[in-house]
């Protein structure tokens, strides 16, 4: 393995494990992890993190685990899984997290993928789950569960409590005292950190590897550059598979020394979220949406003069708050509007919602709605676009604080360079790019040349070296109409997302006549939506085939095809047929990825009925679709979908 | 007789004759309960299930036997707080909870008779009551961590899904630290998924906490996956008493819930 040729690597805490020695020692005192527990807050310093981490490491290494093992990881954000992270990296061992959520079968082929012999999981849940493939995983020893509730009557030999391993650690420790400390101290920059499985929008997952320095440097370069302290709060929330969520409250918690701060439920989160109040936070665009989509239901629920107070308010923030948060001039009438709105929306709605105190936030993986994005600027949180992706440790561009522009993701990170291919495809290097795919030199080979990561996304930079991404770089296409009309599925369906009404959207139209699109509702904003129009319904399904609905969706849509009328370069690819699915599309149905991206393939394969009535002249359509309920069963929906033409009117009001 | 792990009865009914004017709601009804199982009382319509309940935590006193709780005999004047200070507590048919008030407060009512402090003491807020009350909230977050409501804590009972008025339901009687838990149809009206989460509390309850459970219960498929031992009872008497799949092939139970014409 190369030296790190980065300005700040080859450091003497080059590894996680001598970073946690050594916030341990400089601020043992300090809070380094919470989590909510019996409705109270619990905490942990970094003395008492570094001794539940040894005890369990001690535990691990009594258990016959040696340095290389691979650790599997599955549960919610809990402190003891992020202590099993650190403690198989002390004693030499590789920690693979994997998707909480995933099902028996994709869990199955990581495990056996990534070669594990230990599993740590959270409750009986995943128990039962690992057990439900066990004789299929056969390098799998032992099945450690954090949390023992109705595991009692389990007779499973290699089944053990998280707890007991510790208690073993701790006697295993007294007898080799040294033995924690030389271990910890022996890995070096350049070795195999972890190994984070993507989802993948196509074929199998792929293992990632990432090495200390990976993400370490990243890290740092993240923090320095974004102006983070060791005084920092953060909600750990997202997936622990996911490379966010490890560079976030992992990588950056151990280089900066911050607090991570566990909820208590997946149900709870907003709640948490609110106690804490966090001044650096990070969620994907879906998530600011369901926020958004939150506050305007309860906005239209209040009595009028609330609604007026908040829609005046709310214009004064958007002509107003962008500037004022990039710091450009705004007159003195302008700063006491938005004194006043502060004082009677803003204040409390971030109060409300626990962002009070945010100094730094991130979207990143999708496009953000720019509605949505303005949204929270003008209220005077500095949210800002990441473009990253597990390849890179995450962080590639970074939209600079004074300079966000809603339609770029900002420009390279400190030692990222980026260049555009011929094709159009972008491509990084970066002391953050990864060591290839775990046992797949042949994807790794096809994805990296002379340390230059294909991203797979087409775009391009702007006067200002701000990277604009357009699309996946394979998904751009053309309609199969008189001008071969170039398209970008995923460019129009962002924009029909960025509908409150609309959660997610499937564009066809590759070598077809026209632009056709499947619609998901949002359950929750048409659900409310119906309830003010006093329409019922009994189910998903209901609402989604209703006329009314049908109705609203269709002008969402025109909606979308008037802005894209003002695209020159978009105008010829407007969307000219729909249908809104009877079901939501979901990970366990192989629909979407875990990460919520649409797998086009797994679509177009299922619903190929449904592709074909779009570009055919019936206005309504059967379907039969299997479904994955949580527990693993499987049964049949029925439905009869309609489907509706729209005129793309707007199109000709752009062409005069 | 003696239950399956040998044990004596925790409760014992004996010989109850229960009447309302003329109607006789139970006859001569006689069931041992044993430490740690799962009972179900199942039985048509008016069969006496909720008047056994009723007559078990004492809301109703027979006319004629003997209830034996924890190997004491239960006087005559015994109150319903009384034998719920015993250690018995129930949920009902109905939901009864105050739906004004939040989850947390509503399980707090759990509480009361594990309190010691006076009233007066409480109002003030000062000193041992506030200490107390430390220790009951200790144990109400345990009841809703073991019935993983954390995200409704706050909310008020009365907005929330049925299924869920029924958890908060459970957690209450669960916070009177019970030795017998009675459950008057846990899951009626509840959809699949409901019925398998209550199911997965209920076998919990009694292998975490070792608490004995009594439930009546109109689904079979429930009543067999769960329970350990089935009392029927028809027009007010027992018809049969054991196993799920003794109860099942037995001839007279068949016969009670087809609606065999009745001499």
């Amino acid at each position: 393995m190369l030296m790190s040729t980065s300005a700040i690597g080859g450091t003497a805490l080059d590894t996680f494990p001598k970073r946690l020695l050594e916030r341990a020692q400089q601020h043992p005192d300090k809070i380094a992890i919470r989590e909510k527990a019996f409705g109270i807050w619990q905490e942990w310093s970094w003395r008492q993190m570094l001794e539940e981490v040894r005890a369990l490491a001690c535990g691990l290494a009594a258990l016959g685990m040696h340095r290389g093992d691979k650790v599997a990881i599955v549960g919610d954000n809990r402190p003891q899984l992020y202590w099993t992270m650190i403690a198989v990296q002390c004693i030499g061992g590789v920690p693979v997290p994997l998707y909480q959520d995933a099902v028996a079968n994709e869990i199955q082929f990581v495990l056996d993928h990534a070669e594990t012999r230990y599993a740590v999981v959270e409750d009986q849940e995943q128990v039962d789950k690992l057990l439900s493939v066990w004789d299929h995983c056969p390098r799998l020893e032992q099945l450690i569960y954090q949390d023992s509730r109705g595991l009692r009557e389990y007779g499973e030999p290699f089944l053990h409590a998280f707890a007991a391993i510790q208690t073993q650690g701790r006697s295993y420790d007294a007898e080799h005292p040294d033995f924690f400390r030389q271990q910890a101290a022996m890995g070096r920059g350049g070795d195999l950190a972890v190994i984070l499985y993507t989802s993948g929008t196509t074929g199998s997952p792929k293992g990632v590897m990432l090495s200390y320095d990976n993400i370490m440097i990243t890290s740092c370069h993240a923090i320095a550059r974004e102006g983070l302290r060791d005084d920092e709060e953060i909600v750990s929330y997202l997936p622990m598979a996911w490379v966010g969520d490890h560079l976030f409250s992992y990588g950056m918690f151990y280089c900066a020394g911050f607090t991570v701060n566990c909820p208590e439920s997946g149900a709870t989160v907003m709640h948490d979220v609110h106690e804490i109040g966090p001044t650096y936070f990070f969620a994907p665009p879906r998530i600011w949406e369901n926020i958004l989509t939150t506050v305007l239901i309860r906005i239209e629920d209040a009595s009028w003069i609330k609604r007026k107070i908040f829609h005046y308010f709310m214009n004064v923030a958007q002509r107003v708050g962008s500037r004022k948060l990039a710091k450009e001039p705004i007159n003195a009438w302008e700063r006491l509007l938005y004194g006043i709105g502060d004082l009677l929306v803003y204040g409390p709605l971030k109060d409300n919602l626990g962002f009070g105190r945010i100094r730094l936030a991130y979207t990143a993986g999708e496009a953000i709605g720019p509605e949505i994005f303005t949204f929270y600027r003008s209220l005077g949180i500095n949210i800002k676009q990441l473009y990253g992706m597990t390849e890179a440790s995450v962080f590639v561009c970074v939209q600079p604080d004074g300079e966000v522009k809603p339609d770029t993701v900002g420009t390279a990170m400190p030692e990222v360079e980026l260049k555009i291919s011929d094709s159009g495809e972008v491509l990084y290097r970066s002391p953050g790019v990864f060591m290839g795919y775990y046992k797949n030199p042949e994807a790794t080979a096809a994805t990296m040349e002379d340390g230059w990561v294909h991203s797979g996304d087409a775009g391009y930079l702007d006067e200002n070296a701000h990277l604009k991404i357009i699309d996946r770089a394979r998904d751009v296409s053309r309609l199969a109409d008189e001008h071969e009309t170039l398209f970008a599925p995923r460019y129009l369906e962002n924009k029909l997302k960025f509908s409150q009404f609309i959660k997610e959207a499937v564009v066809h139209g590759a070598d077809r006549p026209y632009i056709g699109v499947f619609i998901n509702i949002d359950l929750e904003a048409v659900g409310n939506w119906s309830d003010r129009r006093g329409l019922t319904y009994t189910s998903y399904g209901d609402l989604a085939a209703r006329p009314e609905v049908y109705d609203l969706i269709q002008g969402e849509i025109e909606r979308v095809n008037a802005s894209l009328a003002e695209e020159p370069q978009m105008a010829g690819a407007q969307i000219q047929r729909f249908l809104i699915l009877h079901k939501e599309l979901d990970p366990d149905d192989g629909e979407l990825t875990r990460t919520r991206k649409v797998r086009r393939g797994v679509i177009a394969e299922k619903y190929g009925d449904l592709i074909t009535a779009l570009y055919s002249d019936g206005d309504h359509v059967a379907i039969e679709a299997q479904v994955m309920f949580e527990d693993g069963r499987s049964g049949t929906i029925r439905a009869d979908l309609q489907l509706r033409d729209i005129t793309p009117t707007a199109a000709l009001a752009a062409a005069r | 007789m003696v239950g399956m792990n040998g044990s004596q009865p925790i409760l014992q009914v004996e010989d109850v004759e229960l009447s309302f004017g003329a109607v006789q709601a139970l006859i001569g009804v006689s069931v041992d309960v044993y430490r740690g199982e799962i009972l179900a009382i199942i039985g048509p319509n008016g069969a006496g299930k909720t008047s056994l309940l009723n007559v078990i935590n004492g809301f109703y006193r027979p006319q004629h036997g003997r209830i034996v709780f924890l190997e004491k005999e239960r006087p005559k004047h015994f109150r319903p707080y009384q034998v719920a200070r015993q250690g018995i507590a129930r949920t009902f048919q109905n939901v009864a909870l105050f739906k004004g008030m939040s989850t947390l407060d509503n399980i707090m009512t759990g509480r009361t008779l594990h309190t010691r402090t006076s009233f007066l003491s409480q109002a003030l807020y000062w000193g041992r009551a506030l200490r107390e009350e430390e220790v009951q909230r200790r144990r109400v977050e345990e009841v809703i961590d073991f019935l993983e409501i954390e995200s409704i804590r706050k909310t008020p009972v009365g907005r929330l899904p049925y299924g869920l008025q029924k958890r908060v339901e459970l957690g209450r009687a669960l916070a009177a630290e019970p030795e017998l838990l009675l459950l008057d149809e846990p899951m009626a009206g509840m959809n699949v998924e409901e019925k398998e989460d209550m199911s997965r509390f209920i076998l919990d309850i009694r292998d975490e906490f070792g608490v004995t459970c009594v439930l009546i219960e109109h689904d079979m498929g429930v009543v067999m996956d769960i329970s350990d031992r089935v009392v029927v009872l028809d027009y007010g008497r027992k018809i049969a008493d054991g196993p799920p799949h003794d109860v099942r092939t037995n001839r007279e139970v068949i016969e009670a819930y087809l609606g065999v014409a009745h001499e």
